[in-house]
Protein backbone atom coordinates (compact mmCIF):
# COMPACT_ATOMS: atom_id res chain seq x y z
CA UNK A 1 0.00 0.00 0.00
CA UNK A 2 1.41 3.37 -0.98
CA UNK A 3 2.26 5.78 1.77
CA UNK A 4 -0.57 8.24 1.46
CA UNK A 5 -3.17 5.53 1.18
CA UNK A 6 -1.84 3.82 4.28
CA UNK A 7 -1.84 6.99 6.29
CA UNK A 8 -5.31 7.95 5.10
CA UNK A 9 -6.53 4.48 6.05
CA UNK A 10 -4.99 4.71 9.50
CA UNK A 11 -6.38 8.22 10.02
CA UNK A 12 -9.91 7.13 9.10
CA UNK A 13 -9.68 4.09 11.32
CA UNK A 14 -8.41 6.07 14.27
CA UNK A 15 -11.18 8.65 13.88
CA UNK A 16 -13.80 5.93 13.66
CA UNK A 17 -12.65 4.04 16.73
CA UNK A 18 -12.01 6.95 19.06
CA UNK A 19 -14.48 9.23 20.80
CA UNK A 20 -17.15 10.49 18.40
CA UNK A 21 -16.75 7.54 16.08
CA UNK A 22 -19.76 5.36 15.59
CA UNK A 23 -18.20 1.99 14.86
CA UNK A 24 -19.50 0.10 17.86
CA UNK A 25 -22.82 1.93 18.02
CA UNK A 26 -23.66 0.16 14.78
CA UNK A 27 -23.20 -3.21 16.46
CA UNK A 28 -25.39 -2.06 19.32
CA UNK A 29 -28.06 -1.05 16.82
CA UNK A 30 -27.69 -4.43 15.12
CA UNK A 31 -28.29 -6.11 18.48
CA UNK A 32 -31.33 -3.90 19.11
CA UNK A 33 -32.86 -4.75 15.72
CA UNK A 34 -32.35 -8.48 16.23
CA UNK A 35 -33.82 -8.22 19.73
CA UNK A 36 -36.90 -6.42 18.48
CA UNK A 37 -37.72 -9.00 15.79
CA UNK A 38 -38.99 -11.74 18.18
CA UNK A 39 -41.31 -9.18 19.77
CA UNK A 40 -42.75 -8.55 16.34
CA UNK A 41 -43.10 -12.08 15.00
CA UNK A 42 -43.39 -14.04 18.23
CA UNK A 43 -40.91 -16.23 20.08
CA UNK A 44 -41.47 -19.32 17.92
CA UNK A 45 -37.97 -20.80 17.55
CA UNK A 46 -38.74 -22.68 14.33
CA UNK A 47 -40.02 -19.53 12.66
CA UNK A 48 -37.01 -17.57 13.91
CA UNK A 49 -34.66 -20.22 12.55
CA UNK A 50 -36.37 -19.96 9.19
CA UNK A 51 -36.25 -16.17 8.91
CA UNK A 52 -32.99 -15.83 10.85
CA UNK A 53 -30.65 -15.22 7.90
CA UNK A 54 -33.03 -12.59 6.53
CA UNK A 55 -33.27 -10.88 9.92
CA UNK A 56 -29.50 -10.75 10.26
CA UNK A 57 -29.10 -9.39 6.73
CA UNK A 58 -31.76 -6.71 7.19
CA UNK A 59 -30.26 -5.78 10.54
CA UNK A 60 -26.82 -5.45 8.95
CA UNK A 61 -28.27 -3.38 6.10
CA UNK A 62 -29.99 -1.00 8.51
CA UNK A 63 -26.92 -0.72 10.73
CA UNK A 64 -24.77 0.04 7.68
CA UNK A 65 -27.22 2.68 6.47
CA UNK A 66 -27.22 4.29 9.87
CA UNK A 67 -23.46 4.72 9.93
CA UNK A 68 -23.06 5.91 6.35
CA UNK A 69 -23.57 9.61 6.95
CA UNK A 70 -20.36 9.57 8.99
CA UNK A 71 -18.41 8.62 5.88
CA UNK A 72 -17.93 12.15 4.53
CA UNK A 73 -20.01 14.38 6.81
CA UNK A 74 -17.52 14.89 9.63
CA UNK A 75 -14.69 15.55 7.18
CA UNK A 76 -16.78 18.10 5.37
CA UNK A 77 -17.75 19.85 8.59
CA UNK A 78 -14.16 20.47 9.64
CA UNK A 79 -12.93 21.17 6.12
CA UNK A 80 -10.76 18.07 5.83
CA UNK A 81 -12.75 16.84 2.86
CA UNK A 82 -11.84 19.88 0.77
CA UNK A 83 -8.17 19.43 1.63
CA UNK A 84 -8.33 15.76 0.68
CA UNK A 85 -10.04 16.60 -2.61
CA UNK A 86 -7.47 19.29 -3.38
CA UNK A 87 -4.53 17.09 -2.50
CA UNK A 88 -4.18 15.99 -6.11
CA UNK A 89 -4.65 12.32 -5.34
CA UNK A 90 -7.20 10.44 -7.44
CA UNK A 91 -10.54 10.98 -5.73
CA UNK A 92 -11.71 7.50 -6.68
CA UNK A 93 -8.86 5.93 -4.69
CA UNK A 94 -9.49 8.28 -1.79
CA UNK A 95 -13.12 7.16 -1.71
CA UNK A 96 -12.07 3.52 -1.95
CA UNK A 97 -9.65 3.88 0.97
CA UNK A 98 -12.21 5.76 3.03
CA UNK A 99 -14.76 3.05 2.30
CA UNK A 100 -12.31 0.33 3.27
CA UNK A 101 -11.54 2.02 6.57
CA UNK A 102 -15.23 2.69 7.17
CA UNK A 103 -16.01 -0.95 6.53
CA UNK A 104 -13.29 -2.15 8.90
CA UNK A 105 -14.65 0.18 11.58
CA UNK A 106 -18.37 -0.45 11.12
CA UNK A 107 -18.95 -3.41 8.79
CA UNK A 108 -16.47 -5.87 10.18
CA UNK A 109 -17.86 -5.58 13.75
CA UNK A 110 -21.27 -6.47 12.33
CA UNK A 111 -19.82 -9.56 10.69
CA UNK A 112 -18.12 -10.56 13.92
CA UNK A 113 -21.30 -9.97 15.92
CA UNK A 114 -23.46 -11.94 13.50
CA UNK A 115 -22.59 -15.45 14.82
CA UNK A 116 -23.40 -14.36 18.36
CA UNK A 117 -26.71 -12.84 17.36
CA UNK A 118 -27.47 -15.91 15.24
CA UNK A 119 -27.68 -17.95 18.45
CA UNK A 120 -30.60 -15.77 19.58
CA UNK A 121 -32.34 -16.69 16.34
CA UNK A 122 -31.86 -20.43 16.81
CA UNK A 123 -29.74 -20.88 13.69
CA UNK A 124 -27.93 -24.14 13.05
CA UNK A 125 -24.13 -24.09 12.88
CA UNK A 126 -24.19 -24.44 9.09
CA UNK A 127 -26.55 -21.50 8.77
CA UNK A 128 -24.45 -19.43 11.17
CA UNK A 129 -21.39 -20.06 9.05
CA UNK A 130 -23.24 -19.28 5.83
CA UNK A 131 -24.70 -16.03 7.15
CA UNK A 132 -21.34 -14.92 8.49
CA UNK A 133 -19.56 -15.63 5.22
CA UNK A 134 -22.22 -13.93 3.12
CA UNK A 135 -22.14 -10.91 5.43
CA UNK A 136 -18.35 -10.84 5.19
CA UNK A 137 -18.56 -10.73 1.42
CA UNK A 138 -21.70 -8.62 1.15
CA UNK A 139 -21.30 -5.80 3.68
CA UNK A 140 -18.42 -4.18 1.70
CA UNK A 141 -20.85 -3.88 -1.20
CA UNK A 142 -23.35 -2.14 1.10
CA UNK A 143 -20.68 0.32 2.24
CA UNK A 144 -19.48 0.97 -1.32
CA UNK A 145 -22.99 1.49 -2.68
CA UNK A 146 -23.79 3.61 0.34
CA UNK A 147 -20.79 5.81 -0.40
CA UNK A 148 -22.65 7.04 -3.48
CA UNK A 149 -25.58 8.12 -1.35
CA UNK A 150 -23.30 9.58 1.30
CA UNK A 151 -21.45 11.75 -1.19
CA UNK A 152 -24.68 12.88 -2.86
CA UNK A 153 -26.16 14.01 0.44
CA UNK A 154 -22.96 15.35 1.98
CA UNK A 155 -23.96 18.99 1.44
CA UNK A 156 -27.32 18.56 3.15
CA UNK A 157 -27.95 19.38 6.77
CA UNK A 158 -30.13 16.37 7.56
CA UNK A 159 -29.15 14.00 4.81
CA UNK A 160 -29.40 10.75 6.71
CA UNK A 161 -33.00 9.95 5.90
CA UNK A 162 -32.67 10.84 2.22
CA UNK A 163 -29.47 8.80 2.10
CA UNK A 164 -31.32 5.71 3.25
CA UNK A 165 -34.09 6.24 0.70
CA UNK A 166 -31.58 6.64 -2.11
CA UNK A 167 -29.40 3.70 -1.13
CA UNK A 168 -32.00 1.04 -0.32
CA UNK A 169 -33.19 0.45 -3.92
CA UNK A 170 -29.58 0.08 -5.05
CA UNK A 171 -28.85 -2.36 -2.21
CA UNK A 172 -31.72 -4.72 -3.04
CA UNK A 173 -29.64 -7.07 -5.25
CA UNK A 174 -27.03 -7.49 -2.52
CA UNK A 175 -29.73 -8.31 0.00
CA UNK A 176 -31.41 -10.81 -2.33
CA UNK A 177 -28.25 -12.74 -3.12
CA UNK A 178 -26.93 -12.53 0.43
CA UNK A 179 -30.08 -14.02 1.89
CA UNK A 180 -30.56 -16.59 -0.86
CA UNK A 181 -26.97 -17.79 -0.53
CA UNK A 182 -27.44 -18.17 3.21
CA UNK A 183 -30.74 -19.98 2.64
CA UNK A 184 -29.22 -22.19 0.00
CA UNK A 185 -26.62 -23.42 2.47
CA UNK A 186 -29.33 -24.71 4.82
CA UNK A 187 -32.05 -26.11 2.60
CA UNK A 188 -30.57 -26.77 -0.78
CA UNK A 189 -32.79 -26.43 -3.80
CA UNK A 190 -29.86 -24.60 -5.37
CA UNK A 191 -26.17 -25.00 -4.62
CA UNK A 192 -24.68 -22.48 -2.22
CA UNK A 193 -22.00 -21.39 -4.66
CA UNK A 194 -24.31 -20.02 -7.37
CA UNK A 195 -25.85 -17.13 -5.42
CA UNK A 196 -22.65 -16.74 -3.43
CA UNK A 197 -20.52 -16.12 -6.49
CA UNK A 198 -23.09 -13.64 -7.78
CA UNK A 199 -22.85 -11.90 -4.41
CA UNK A 200 -19.06 -11.74 -4.83
CA UNK A 201 -19.58 -10.33 -8.33
CA UNK A 202 -21.93 -7.66 -6.97
CA UNK A 203 -19.33 -6.64 -4.40
CA UNK A 204 -16.69 -6.36 -7.11
CA UNK A 205 -19.03 -4.35 -9.35
CA UNK A 206 -19.84 -1.98 -6.53
CA UNK A 207 -16.12 -1.63 -5.78
CA UNK A 208 -15.83 -0.12 -9.27
CA UNK A 209 -19.12 1.77 -9.61
CA UNK A 210 -19.21 3.06 -6.03
CA UNK A 211 -15.90 4.94 -5.94
CA UNK A 212 -16.33 6.39 -9.43
CA UNK A 213 -19.87 7.66 -8.89
CA UNK A 214 -19.08 8.81 -5.39
CA UNK A 215 -15.97 10.68 -6.53
CA UNK A 216 -17.96 12.38 -9.28
CA UNK A 217 -20.62 13.43 -6.79
CA UNK A 218 -18.01 14.75 -4.34
CA UNK A 219 -16.33 16.79 -7.06
CA UNK A 220 -19.63 18.33 -8.09
CA UNK A 221 -20.62 19.10 -4.54
CA UNK A 222 -17.38 20.94 -3.79
CA UNK A 223 -17.10 23.31 -6.74
CA UNK B 1 -24.83 19.54 -33.73
CA UNK B 2 -28.48 20.48 -34.04
CA UNK B 3 -29.16 19.94 -30.38
CA UNK B 4 -26.81 22.79 -29.52
CA UNK B 5 -29.10 25.22 -31.30
CA UNK B 6 -31.47 24.78 -28.40
CA UNK B 7 -28.88 25.40 -25.73
CA UNK B 8 -30.27 28.90 -25.68
CA UNK B 9 -33.32 28.70 -23.40
CA UNK B 10 -35.11 31.54 -25.16
CA UNK B 11 -34.88 29.80 -28.50
CA UNK B 12 -35.98 26.57 -26.85
CA UNK B 13 -39.02 28.19 -25.27
CA UNK B 14 -39.94 29.74 -28.61
CA UNK B 15 -39.71 26.34 -30.29
CA UNK B 16 -41.84 24.77 -27.55
CA UNK B 17 -44.46 27.47 -27.98
CA UNK B 18 -44.58 26.75 -31.69
CA UNK B 19 -44.70 22.93 -31.51
CA UNK B 20 -46.91 22.50 -28.48
CA UNK B 21 -50.29 23.14 -30.19
CA UNK B 22 -49.46 20.50 -32.82
CA UNK B 23 -48.38 18.02 -30.19
CA UNK B 24 -51.50 18.61 -28.12
CA UNK B 25 -53.71 18.15 -31.17
CA UNK B 26 -51.95 14.94 -32.19
CA UNK B 27 -52.15 13.68 -28.61
CA UNK B 28 -55.90 14.37 -28.33
CA UNK B 29 -56.58 12.70 -31.70
CA UNK B 30 -54.49 9.66 -30.79
CA UNK B 31 -56.26 9.36 -27.45
CA UNK B 32 -59.64 9.71 -29.14
CA UNK B 33 -58.92 6.94 -31.62
CA UNK B 34 -57.14 4.78 -29.06
CA UNK B 35 -59.82 5.05 -26.38
CA UNK B 36 -62.62 4.49 -28.89
CA UNK B 37 -60.88 1.47 -30.34
CA UNK B 38 -59.98 -0.02 -27.00
CA UNK B 39 -63.36 0.49 -25.36
CA UNK B 40 -65.75 -0.13 -28.25
CA UNK B 41 -63.95 -2.00 -31.02
CA UNK B 42 -61.62 -4.36 -29.20
CA UNK B 43 -63.32 -7.68 -28.36
CA UNK B 44 -63.72 -8.94 -24.85
CA UNK B 45 -61.29 -11.55 -23.76
CA UNK B 46 -62.89 -14.99 -23.62
CA UNK B 47 -61.49 -15.49 -20.14
CA UNK B 48 -61.10 -12.05 -18.66
CA UNK B 49 -64.18 -10.33 -20.06
CA UNK B 50 -64.19 -6.57 -19.97
CA UNK B 51 -61.36 -6.31 -17.48
CA UNK B 52 -58.91 -6.95 -20.29
CA UNK B 53 -59.49 -3.35 -21.32
CA UNK B 54 -57.39 -2.22 -18.35
CA UNK B 55 -54.49 -3.48 -20.41
CA UNK B 56 -54.87 -0.57 -22.83
CA UNK B 57 -54.00 1.82 -20.03
CA UNK B 58 -51.75 -0.45 -18.02
CA UNK B 59 -49.30 -1.64 -20.66
CA UNK B 60 -48.58 1.74 -22.29
CA UNK B 61 -48.12 3.29 -18.85
CA UNK B 62 -45.61 0.62 -17.95
CA UNK B 63 -43.75 1.13 -21.23
CA UNK B 64 -43.68 4.86 -20.65
CA UNK B 65 -42.42 4.34 -17.10
CA UNK B 66 -39.35 2.66 -18.54
CA UNK B 67 -38.94 5.03 -21.46
CA UNK B 68 -39.03 7.94 -19.06
CA UNK B 69 -36.07 6.56 -17.17
CA UNK B 70 -34.20 6.18 -20.46
CA UNK B 71 -34.91 9.82 -21.25
CA UNK B 72 -33.61 10.77 -17.82
CA UNK B 73 -30.49 8.66 -18.24
CA UNK B 74 -29.76 10.23 -21.63
CA UNK B 75 -30.35 13.69 -20.17
CA UNK B 76 -28.00 12.87 -17.31
CA UNK B 77 -25.32 11.93 -19.81
CA UNK B 78 -26.03 15.28 -21.44
CA UNK B 79 -25.55 17.01 -18.09
CA UNK B 80 -22.34 15.28 -17.09
CA UNK B 81 -20.62 14.70 -20.43
CA UNK B 82 -21.71 17.49 -22.75
CA UNK B 83 -22.84 19.95 -20.07
CA UNK B 84 -25.85 20.85 -22.15
CA UNK B 85 -27.67 23.59 -20.23
CA UNK B 86 -31.11 22.13 -20.87
CA UNK B 87 -30.19 18.52 -20.09
CA UNK B 88 -30.75 18.78 -16.34
CA UNK B 89 -33.96 20.70 -17.00
CA UNK B 90 -35.09 17.78 -19.13
CA UNK B 91 -34.11 15.21 -16.49
CA UNK B 92 -35.81 17.16 -13.74
CA UNK B 93 -38.98 17.57 -15.77
CA UNK B 94 -39.07 13.87 -16.65
CA UNK B 95 -38.83 12.55 -13.08
CA UNK B 96 -42.35 13.40 -11.86
CA UNK B 97 -43.79 12.22 -15.19
CA UNK B 98 -41.97 8.91 -14.85
CA UNK B 99 -43.19 8.57 -11.28
CA UNK B 100 -46.75 9.31 -12.43
CA UNK B 101 -46.65 6.73 -15.23
CA UNK B 102 -45.14 4.16 -12.88
CA UNK B 103 -47.86 4.92 -10.36
CA UNK B 104 -50.57 4.56 -13.02
CA UNK B 105 -49.19 1.21 -14.12
CA UNK B 106 -48.98 0.01 -10.50
CA UNK B 107 -52.53 1.13 -9.69
CA UNK B 108 -54.12 -0.22 -12.88
CA UNK B 109 -52.09 -3.39 -12.48
CA UNK B 110 -53.38 -4.01 -8.98
CA UNK B 111 -56.95 -3.18 -10.04
CA UNK B 112 -56.54 -5.68 -12.83
CA UNK B 113 -54.96 -8.18 -10.48
CA UNK B 114 -57.89 -8.21 -8.05
CA UNK B 115 -60.40 -9.88 -10.42
CA UNK B 116 -57.75 -11.94 -12.23
CA UNK B 117 -55.48 -13.23 -9.51
CA UNK B 118 -57.80 -12.58 -6.56
CA UNK B 119 -55.38 -10.17 -4.92
CA UNK B 120 -54.30 -6.59 -5.35
CA UNK B 121 -50.66 -7.33 -4.95
CA UNK B 122 -48.32 -10.27 -5.39
CA UNK B 123 -44.57 -10.15 -4.96
CA UNK B 124 -44.13 -11.10 -8.55
CA UNK B 125 -40.77 -10.28 -10.09
CA UNK B 126 -42.17 -7.78 -12.56
CA UNK B 127 -44.35 -5.98 -10.03
CA UNK B 128 -41.52 -5.78 -7.57
CA UNK B 129 -39.07 -4.28 -10.02
CA UNK B 130 -41.62 -1.68 -11.07
CA UNK B 131 -42.14 -0.84 -7.40
CA UNK B 132 -38.38 -0.41 -7.00
CA UNK B 133 -38.39 1.85 -10.06
CA UNK B 134 -41.13 3.90 -8.41
CA UNK B 135 -39.07 4.27 -5.24
CA UNK B 136 -36.09 5.38 -7.30
CA UNK B 137 -38.16 8.03 -9.07
CA UNK B 138 -39.38 9.35 -5.74
CA UNK B 139 -35.84 9.31 -4.32
CA UNK B 140 -34.58 11.33 -7.28
CA UNK B 141 -37.38 13.84 -6.86
CA UNK B 142 -36.57 14.11 -3.16
CA UNK B 143 -32.91 14.71 -3.98
CA UNK B 144 -33.88 17.51 -6.34
CA UNK B 145 -36.07 19.13 -3.74
CA UNK B 146 -33.45 19.12 -1.01
CA UNK B 147 -30.81 21.09 -2.89
CA UNK B 148 -31.26 24.79 -3.38
CA UNK B 149 -28.87 25.38 -6.26
CA UNK B 150 -30.50 23.87 -9.39
CA UNK B 151 -27.15 23.31 -11.13
CA UNK B 152 -25.69 21.34 -8.22
CA UNK B 153 -28.91 19.44 -7.71
CA UNK B 154 -28.94 18.59 -11.40
CA UNK B 155 -25.41 17.18 -11.27
CA UNK B 156 -26.07 15.16 -8.13
CA UNK B 157 -29.27 13.77 -9.58
CA UNK B 158 -27.48 12.97 -12.83
CA UNK B 159 -24.92 10.84 -10.98
CA UNK B 160 -27.69 9.01 -9.15
CA UNK B 161 -29.72 8.55 -12.34
CA UNK B 162 -26.78 6.97 -14.14
CA UNK B 163 -25.98 4.70 -11.20
CA UNK B 164 -29.63 3.74 -11.19
CA UNK B 165 -29.51 3.06 -14.93
CA UNK B 166 -26.60 0.69 -14.32
CA UNK B 167 -28.41 -0.86 -11.40
CA UNK B 168 -31.87 -1.33 -12.87
CA UNK B 169 -30.91 -4.36 -15.01
CA UNK B 170 -29.15 -5.87 -12.00
CA UNK B 171 -32.22 -5.25 -9.84
CA UNK B 172 -34.45 -6.78 -12.52
CA UNK B 173 -32.20 -9.81 -12.79
CA UNK B 174 -31.92 -10.30 -9.05
CA UNK B 175 -35.64 -9.87 -8.47
CA UNK B 176 -36.30 -12.47 -11.18
CA UNK B 177 -33.91 -14.81 -9.42
CA UNK B 178 -35.44 -14.09 -6.03
CA UNK B 179 -38.96 -14.73 -7.18
CA UNK B 180 -38.32 -17.89 -9.18
CA UNK B 181 -36.49 -19.22 -6.15
CA UNK B 182 -39.37 -18.64 -3.76
CA UNK B 183 -42.68 -18.91 -5.50
CA UNK B 184 -42.44 -20.12 -9.08
CA UNK B 185 -46.17 -20.87 -9.15
CA UNK B 186 -47.26 -17.24 -9.32
CA UNK B 187 -45.09 -16.11 -12.19
CA UNK B 188 -47.50 -14.52 -14.59
CA UNK B 189 -46.92 -14.97 -18.26
CA UNK B 190 -48.75 -14.06 -21.42
CA UNK B 191 -49.54 -17.60 -22.40
CA UNK B 192 -51.31 -18.66 -25.51
CA UNK B 193 -50.96 -17.35 -29.05
CA UNK B 194 -49.53 -13.97 -29.91
CA UNK B 195 -51.86 -11.05 -29.44
CA UNK B 196 -54.67 -10.83 -31.96
CA UNK B 197 -54.60 -7.73 -34.23
CA UNK B 198 -57.97 -6.60 -32.85
CA UNK B 199 -56.28 -6.07 -29.52
CA UNK B 200 -52.81 -5.24 -30.75
CA UNK B 201 -53.87 -2.25 -32.90
CA UNK B 202 -55.67 -0.37 -30.11
CA UNK B 203 -52.78 -1.16 -27.81
CA UNK B 204 -50.28 0.35 -30.22
CA UNK B 205 -52.48 3.39 -30.79
CA UNK B 206 -52.72 3.86 -27.03
CA UNK B 207 -48.96 3.48 -26.73
CA UNK B 208 -48.54 6.22 -29.35
CA UNK B 209 -51.04 8.39 -27.49
CA UNK B 210 -49.21 7.90 -24.20
CA UNK B 211 -45.89 8.70 -25.85
CA UNK B 212 -47.33 11.90 -27.31
CA UNK B 213 -48.78 12.74 -23.91
CA UNK B 214 -45.37 12.24 -22.35
CA UNK B 215 -43.63 14.52 -24.83
CA UNK B 216 -46.34 17.16 -24.49
CA UNK B 217 -46.11 17.17 -20.71
CA UNK B 218 -42.33 16.92 -20.80
CA UNK B 219 -41.96 19.97 -23.03
CA UNK B 220 -44.45 21.90 -20.91
CA UNK B 221 -42.63 20.93 -17.73
CA UNK B 222 -39.29 21.90 -19.26
CA UNK B 223 -40.69 25.28 -20.26
CA UNK B 224 -42.04 25.76 -16.74
CA UNK B 225 -38.67 24.85 -15.29
CA UNK B 226 -36.89 27.36 -17.53
CA UNK B 227 -39.38 30.00 -16.39
CA UNK B 228 -38.97 28.96 -12.76
CA UNK B 229 -35.22 29.39 -13.00
CA UNK B 230 -35.66 32.81 -14.56
CA UNK B 231 -37.95 33.81 -11.71
CA UNK B 232 -35.39 32.51 -9.26
CA UNK B 233 -32.59 34.47 -10.93
CA UNK B 234 -34.74 37.61 -10.95
CA UNK B 235 -35.60 37.16 -7.28
CA UNK B 236 -31.94 36.74 -6.39
CA UNK B 237 -31.13 39.86 -8.35
CA UNK B 238 -33.99 41.76 -6.73
CA UNK B 239 -32.95 40.64 -3.27
CA UNK B 240 -29.36 41.63 -3.92
CA UNK B 241 -30.41 44.83 -5.71
CA UNK B 242 -31.27 47.30 -2.92
CA UNK B 243 -28.36 46.16 -0.80
CA UNK B 244 -25.94 46.47 -3.69
CA UNK B 245 -27.38 49.89 -4.43
CA UNK B 246 -27.08 51.01 -0.81
CA UNK B 247 -23.58 49.60 -0.62
CA UNK B 248 -22.51 51.75 -3.51
CA UNK B 249 -24.56 54.67 -2.25
CA UNK B 250 -23.32 54.55 1.33
CA UNK B 251 -19.75 55.77 0.80
CA UNK B 252 -20.93 58.77 -1.14
CA UNK B 253 -22.19 60.88 1.80
CA UNK B 254 -18.94 60.19 3.62
CA UNK B 255 -16.98 61.85 0.92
Amino acid sequence: MTGWMGSLFRRELRLAVRVGGSGLVGVLFFLAVVTVIPFGVGPDLNLLARIGPAVLWIGALLATLLGLDRLFQADRDDGALDLILMSGRPTELVVLVKCAAHWVATGLPLVIAAPVLAIFLNLEPVAIGAVTITLLVGTPALTLIGAIGASLTVTLRRGGLLLAVLVIPLAIPVLIFGVSAADAAVNDPVPFLTPFSILCALTLISAVVGPFASAAALRFSSD
Amino acid sequence: MAIWDFANPTRFVRLVDRTLPWLVTACVIAFGIGLYKSFFMAPEDYQQGDTVRIMFIHVPAAWLAMMCYSVMALSSLGTLVWKHPLADVSAKAAAPLGAAFTFISLITGSLWGKPMWGTYWVWDARLTSVLVLFIMYLGLMALWRTMEDPIKAGKAAAVLTLVGALNLPIIKFSVDWWNTLHQPASVIRMDGPTIHPDILVPLLVMALAFTLLFFTLHLMAMRNEVMRRRVRAMRLKAAAGPRAASATAAPQPAE
